[in-house]
């Protein structure tokens, strides 16, 4: 046992800066999320193994100009990405469970600080498939301008905010330790008929209208944009919508959540 | 506060500098102020009422244990002392703040019973992560020492024993060197030597001036180490001194001797009986003055084999929260 001096005075004692956000714990929080091997298999694994599976084809998607190496490069990082970001989202369910968040409620964290760090460490394990995916997709033979490789992993990178807002909204209504054995597969669901996997385009018109309404088409429609597939107001509405109704959602069930009954 | 200056601009600055006077006490002003002031404080669940019009004062560097059956009203109580849930009527403050101002400050630490902490991280890792959120802290080094887990540092916190995640529960709440500590349950789960070593730890704490506040099973543990026992039942306190005073509180002693045909009514007439029990040629007088039951019964009646023991805490603690307790409710320090 070592001897320390007295408890600091009442009147010294002061607040952290950034309501408790730092650099360390969001070091930490990633190193998490790369020791979770489930969390890996979906983010990386998968996306690539996919990629190299169906991705290969150099055939143009009717319609377009664009063939499916360059296409599916970008649709399986996204869905990489999208991956990351919902498991880094929904580990507050985790966290939840373990008493972890009311552990933290008696330190000076605030609330936001923490959704804050969970919601960027969510995105930035979002930025490993896109690197991988864009590294294997130039190695297959994809070649674009710089400008676009660039714009398009950018529209994924910031794009997948939805994601992590999703993962969240998911992590506060589910009170499970394993969200994501369920969540994947409805992921993958809803990437399919987001149009991630197959344009829409070449989809039935009736499935067409319903990709608008899901929360993917979106992002994916961004995502593509660059390489020139066309970006309409209702792209920017489906995201801004659905970035709403999860914020909105997460933000109430926090509520209910730190409300003890 | 009130406020009839005009100038609004002057107004604010009275506001802030009755603040910053509020912030700057006197040495004298800190030390006499109380560590936990809860006052007339009730916190209703529905029909339920958990804590009923509870008023407590535990002055600076008081070991104070809290003990009482479950569902009596301790956790909804320490939930308010720790600002995870707000009373419905009453006054709760902890070093003169609200206790969610002074979690902000790392004045308050509590160790939980249960949970509250991440498998996937190593026990290091976790101290660390911790020490970030906090302005200032102790070394990490210095509190797994002081724990007695620095030689597991690098150990998942999923792979360590329950003992062994207590012992990092309660290096996480020396970490940000708080005021006053809050334990559920502390040693759950320590076998005999961790427990000792970490009331040892406790009470060296408490001498430097920490206020210690904990909620237990073992009464033994109660006796042996607080100086203070607050007795809590159905949401009320029940008894609240020092170990001896509650002891007593609780009746003293029992007489227990052999006496064929015993005349009960006799007994039970003398002074300070408060019962008497009759099994077979056994009688059993619980009695405030046991000597006096003693002399009585060895020389008006026939009764050998005398013997006086003094009651325990634990029969202290049942007779005074049990459901026949209602004559000691409302005893006062």
């Amino acid at each position: 046992m070592t001897a320390a001096t007295l408890p600091a005075q009442h009147t010294e004692r002061r607040v952290p800066p950034l309501g408790g956000f730092n650099l360390t714990f969001l070091g930490l929080e990633l190193r998490r999320m790369l020791r979770n091997r489930r969390t890996m298999v979906f983010v990386i694994v998968m996306p690539v193994v996919f990629y190299l599976l169906f991705g290969r084809k150099g055939a143009t998607i009717v319609g377009t100009s664009l063939n499916y190496r360059t296409f599916e490069m970008v649709s399986l990082a996204l869905y990489g990405a999208m991956t990351a970001c919902v498991s880094g989202g929904s580990m507050v369910a985790v966290e939840r469970a373990l008493g972890w968040s009311r552990q933290l409620r008696l330190t000076p964290l605030r609330p936001v600080a923490y959704v804050s760090i969970k919601i960027l460490t969510a995105m930035t394990l979002g930025l490993v498939p896109i690197a991988l995916l864009f590294v294997f997709g130039a190695l297959q033979g994809v070649r674009l301008p710089a400008h676009e490789w660039i714009l398009c992993a950018l529209a994924v990178a910031v794009g997948s905010l939805v994601f992590a807002t999703l993962g969240l909204f998911m992590g506060y209504l589910l009170p499970s330790e394993n969200v994501m054995q369920f969540l994947g597969p409805i992921l993958g669901v809803l990437a399919f008929l987001g149009g991630v996997f197959i344009p829409v385009n070449v989809l039935s018109p009736s499935l067409v209208t319903v990709a608008k309404f899901m929360p993917v088409y979106g992002v994916n429609q961004l995502a593509h944009a660059p390489l020139g597939t066309g970006l309409g107001w209702e792209v920017f509405a489906n995201i801004a919508i659905w970035l709403a109704i999860f914020v909105g959602g997460s933000a109430l069930l926090f509520r209910r959540d730190t409300r003890r009954v | 506060m009130s406020c009839d200056i005009r100038d609004q601009r002057i107004c604010a600055l009275a506001t802030v500098a009755a603040t910053i006077d509020r912030m700057t006490l006197t040495p004298t002003e800190q030390a006499s102020m109380l560590a936990v002031d809860l006052r007339g404080v009730t916190k209703r669940f529905g029909p339920v009422t958990a804590v009923d019009n509870l008023t407590l004062a535990i002055e600076q560097g008081e070991i104070v244990a809290f003990l009482g059956p479950n569902g009596a009203g301790k956790t909804s109580t320490i939930d308010m002392m720790l600002g995870l849930s707000r009373p419905n009527a009453g006054s709760v403050a902890v070093y003169g703040r609200r206790p969610a101002d002074a979690i902000a400050r790392g004045e308050i630490a509590a160790v939980m019973q249960t949970g509250g902490l991440l498998k996937d991280l190593t026990v290091a890792e976790t101290v660390r992560l911790t020490s970030t959120l906090f302005p200032h802290t102790r070394p990490t080094a210095e509190v797994l020492e002081r724990a007695g887990i620095a030689g597991i540092a690098d150990r998942l916190v999923g792979k360590c024993s329950g003992g062994e995640q207590q012992r990092l529960r309660f290096a996480l709440a020396l970490l940000a060197d708080p005021l006053l500590m809050v334990l559920d349950e502390p040693t759950t789960g320590m076998d005999v030597e961790g427990r000792r070593d970490f009331w040892a730890a406790i009470r060296q704490d408490a001498r430097r001036g920490r206020t210690v506040m904990f909620a237990t099973h073992y009464l033994e543990e109660a006796d042996s180490y607080a100086d203070r026992i607050v007795l809590i039942r159905q949401g009320r306190i029940v008894a609240d001194g020092t170990t001896a005073e509650i002891k007593a509180m609780a009746s003293g002693r029992m007489v227990r001797a052999t006496l064929p045909d015993a005349d009960r009514s006799a007994i039970a007439s003398l002074a300070g009986v408060e019962s008497v029990e009759l099994r077979g040629d056994t009688v059993l007088v619980r009695a405030k003055d046991s000597d006096g039951v003693a002399r009585y019964l060895l020389s008006q009646t026939r009764a050998r084999d005398l013997e006086i023991t003094a009651d325990n805490l634990e029969d202290a603690f049942i007779a005074l929260t049990g459901d026949d307790a209602d004559d000691y409710e409302r005893s006062s320090r």
